[in-house]
């Protein structure tokens, strides 16, 4: 596998004393070098978990992590933390959701996005804030010269997500992890951040996790999709085949739920019934069985009592389904005709 | 512009020929900034709403949009009443309550509740379900203690929540489910009209449906009015048969949910929506063309001179910092502020305001020029319009 990262059967379990809560269940995905995979999912289904087990933030904690995380080969999960903390910020990086809690307000925002780079590379503090302006200059800060030693709070929310993308970016990493980049932003400043993020992405060549509840984030920016539910991988494919063409229930629902800028406005939406599972105590067999509106085609009580395996679906290579339906076409195309 | 025919003019009323359930009209909320020190002076004022102008007629809904701090939410708290407005008047069936005292407000709170976006915040951790959504029923009044029970059960099951589960705290329940609790409790009063502050917004995608599908039952129902604030363009659509957009304090662009969606005529309208994302984009795999916006929203503490939009908007010329462009309504339930108005590629060269205002093409005054002092204060809308491409007034047979 020529695969920049391969994430194989990963396990995030994290006991409390109610019981053990599998967050993450057996995940696993490949992200090749300058592409975008979108990791999509409500609340709680295991999509911020399982990414910051690739930058090692479970390690000190109770959390049990087991499976393989390959970086160009090197599985991350059994490296010394010395060695992951060379590797966290200079070949994985992340941009978080909330750039205001993620910089320290009592420093320059030069100041922090300099010591991620001091902290690699053994250059003096004025070389480093000339890094720092240079990179400011390249995600569209205006006056990075004089902007480099203003604080956070001076800042405004789209420009601290343009330092927060420079921070990341300052040590050119191979993976990006962007957490939810553009939920807290106002549309035409997430428009730009998009453009931004695709922009340096062709620049650096870097892969790129997003990670978001937005459909249309996701339509826009990812080559891969993998929507998660209750831990655990649901459906996993092409972009363009698993949002036109998707074969799990859960999928659907999720593409039914949402209104779009063109749909027929007399048309109700079609909303998922019911919540999301708890983790402590996941439903038996398909997690998915109790909100799902087809479990009755598949014969027997096969939702119920057996889960299903993560299977080729029929939109291509790469694309994989997580669902007893035998013939999932049937639905689909009553689901896409309405949508 | 030259005019064929007389000006629009005449008060505003519905189509239907009946008062508007809310007419709103120069609403404009000031917050004041103070100094630091001991000696508090105002040194200025955050402009949140600044003059603006609509109706919502009995059982309708508006939908306001706009980016974060443009005044949409304060808007809202303006018309329950949260706020005095500094200036402007808010007719509530007629009457005018913006000046109302809080005595005089109580009555009136029956009529006007709010849904809030945050549905952990919004209710009292402390107090029982069934105590949440009783309550309005003892302040007001409404019935009898014993009957209070029986009620709230009732509104329980309107929401879809379990009526046995009167007796729980708000923690029990799930995001979705705490703000049916809320809805159950705006509904409580039988109000006629629903400030809806971002409903859904909080919410997961599988349950934001759910959300609004139950709005829409309740609306029709109980025939409530609803203003339903939201940055979200695909939900608010959805929703709201008529939209307003709001930029910086200022609605730029109001009319029907096709006028907005369709035939957008303001440049803002049209960032706006090119820049949400679409799933439905990725069927042709990728991204469409998208107006580029330079920038972020300017303070409304000092904002920009003559149209607020002019720093950030592509077709902006002289005039635009001379003149603050009148909302002029533009087709049957369509009213649009811009000089330069026009759909996506058919923007106008010349100011088509000029001679509406007396002033030439770079926003200075023609001597001598009448200039049109009136327009863009109606709440409504009239059945007569300016059509630009064709200069002239045209009259609405239909109506």
């Amino acid at each position: 596998m020529d695969n920049f990262l391969s994430v194989r059967d990963l396990r995030v379990h994290f006991p409390t004393p109610d019981g053990v809560v599998k967050a993450t269940d057996g995940l696993s995905y490949d992200l090749a070098k300058g592409k975008t995979l979108g990791i999509v999912g409500e609340s709680g289904s295991g999509k911020s978990v399982s990414s910051s087990a690739i930058l090692g933030l479970h390690r000190g904690t109770s959390a049990q992590v087991s499976g393989q995380i390959l970086l160009e080969g090197t599985d991350l999960l059994t490296i010394t933390d010395e060695e992951m903390r060379l590797r966290r910020g200079r070949e994985v990086a992340m941009i978080f959701q909330d750039p205001l809690s993620a910089m320290h307000p009592y420093y320059t925002v030069g100041n922090q996005i300099g010591e991620a780079y001091r902290v690699h590379h053994d250059v003096s503090k004025k070389a480093a804030r000339a890094r720092v302006i240079e990179m400011l200059e390249l995600v569209g800060i205006p006056q990075p010269d004089r902007r480099v030693d203003d604080y956070p709070h001076q800042f405004s929310g789209g420009m601290r997500q343009r330092a927060m993308i420079a921070m990341a970016l300052i040590n050119d990493p191979g993976l990006v992890i962007a957490d939810e980049p553009t939920t807290a932003l106002d549309v035409t400043v997430q428009a730009q951040i998009l453009d931004l993020l695709q922009k340096l992405q062709r620049e650096f060549n870097t892969g790129i996790i997003i990670i978001t509840h937005d459909l249309g984030v996701v339509a826009e920016m990812a080559d891969d999709v993998l929507v998660m539910y209750a831990g655990k991988a649901v459906e996993y494919g092409p972009t363009k085949e698993l949002l036109t063409h998707p074969e799990m229930p859960y999928t659907w629902g999720l593409l039914s739920s949402v209104p779009d800028l063109t749909a027929d406005v007399e048309e109700k939406l079609v909303p998922i019934p019911g919540t999301p599972p708890s983790l402590l105590s996941p439903p038996s067999g398909c997690a998915f069985h109790p909100r799902c509106r087809y479990k009755d085609q598949v014969a027997g009580d096969l939702c119920v009592t057996q889960q299903p395996d993560l299977t080729p679906g029929t939109r291509g290579p790469g694309h994989l389904k997580r669902c007893h339906l035998t013939d999932p076409t049937v639905p689909n195309e009553e689901e896409v005709a309405r949508s | 512009m030259t005019m064929t025919d007389a000006a629009p003019t005449g008060p505003s009323t519905a189509t239907d020929g009946s008062a508007p359930l809310l007419d709103v009209r120069d609403l404009q909320m000031y917050f004041p900034v103070k100094s630091s020190g001991l000696i508090r002076r105002t040194v200025g004022h955050v402009q949140a709403v600044d003059g603006i102008s609509f109706q919502i007629e009995s059982g309708g809904s508006l939908g306001l949009v706009g980016e974060s701090g443009c005044g949409k939410s304060t808007t809202g708290r303006l018309v329950t009443r949260l706020y005095k407005p500094t200036a402007g008047s808010i007719h509530f069936e007629g009457r005018d309550i913006a000046d109302l005292g809080a005595r005089q407000l109580k009555p009136l709170r029956r009529e006007i509740q709010m849904i809030f976006q945050d549905p952990y915040g919004s209710l009292n951790p402390r107090h029982t379900v069934g105590s949440i959504i009783g309550a309005p029923l003892e302040i007001h009044d409404v019935v009898p203690k014993k009957q209070v029970l029986s009620r709230v059960q009732e509104l329980l099951e309107i929401v879809g929540l379990n009526p046995e589960h009167y007796n729980r705290y708000p923690h029990e329940f799930s995001g979705g489910q705490r703000q049916r609790i809320g809805i159950a409790r705006a509904l409580t009063l039988q109000p006629k009209l629903l400030v809806a502050d971002e409903p859904v917004s909080a919410l997961d995608v599988s349950i934001q449906a759910q959300v609004i599908n139950l709005l829409q039952d309740i609306q029709r129902e109980f025939n409530i009015g609803f203003l339903f604030v939201a940055h979200d363009l695909a939900v608010v659509r959805h929703f709201c048969p008529e939209i307003a957009v709001m930029y910086l304090g200022k609605i730029v662009e109001i009319g029907e949910r096709d006028a907005i969606y369709q035939h957008a005529n303001h440049p803002y309208t049209q960032a706006l929506l090119s820049a949400a994302p679409d799933v439905k984009q990725a069927a042709i795999g990728g991204r469409r063309e998208r107006i580029q916006l330079q920038g972020d929203v300017p303070s409304p503490i000092n904002p920009p001179s003559g149209c607020r939009f002019r720093t950030r908007c592509p077709f902006a010329q002289d005039i635009c910092a001379a003149v603050e462009p009148p909302l002029m309504q533009i087709g049957r339930r369509h009213k649009v502020a811009c000089h330069f108005a026009g759909e996506i590629g058919h923007h106008p060269a010349e100011p088509v305001t000029a001679p509406l205002l007396g002033v030439d093409r770079h926003g200075d005054p023609v001597p001598g020029a009448d200039r049109n002092t009136d327009i863009g204060t109606d709440s409504g809308y009239s059945d007569t319009w300016y059509d630009f491409p064709g200069r002239r007034i045209v009259r609405d047979e239909s109506a």
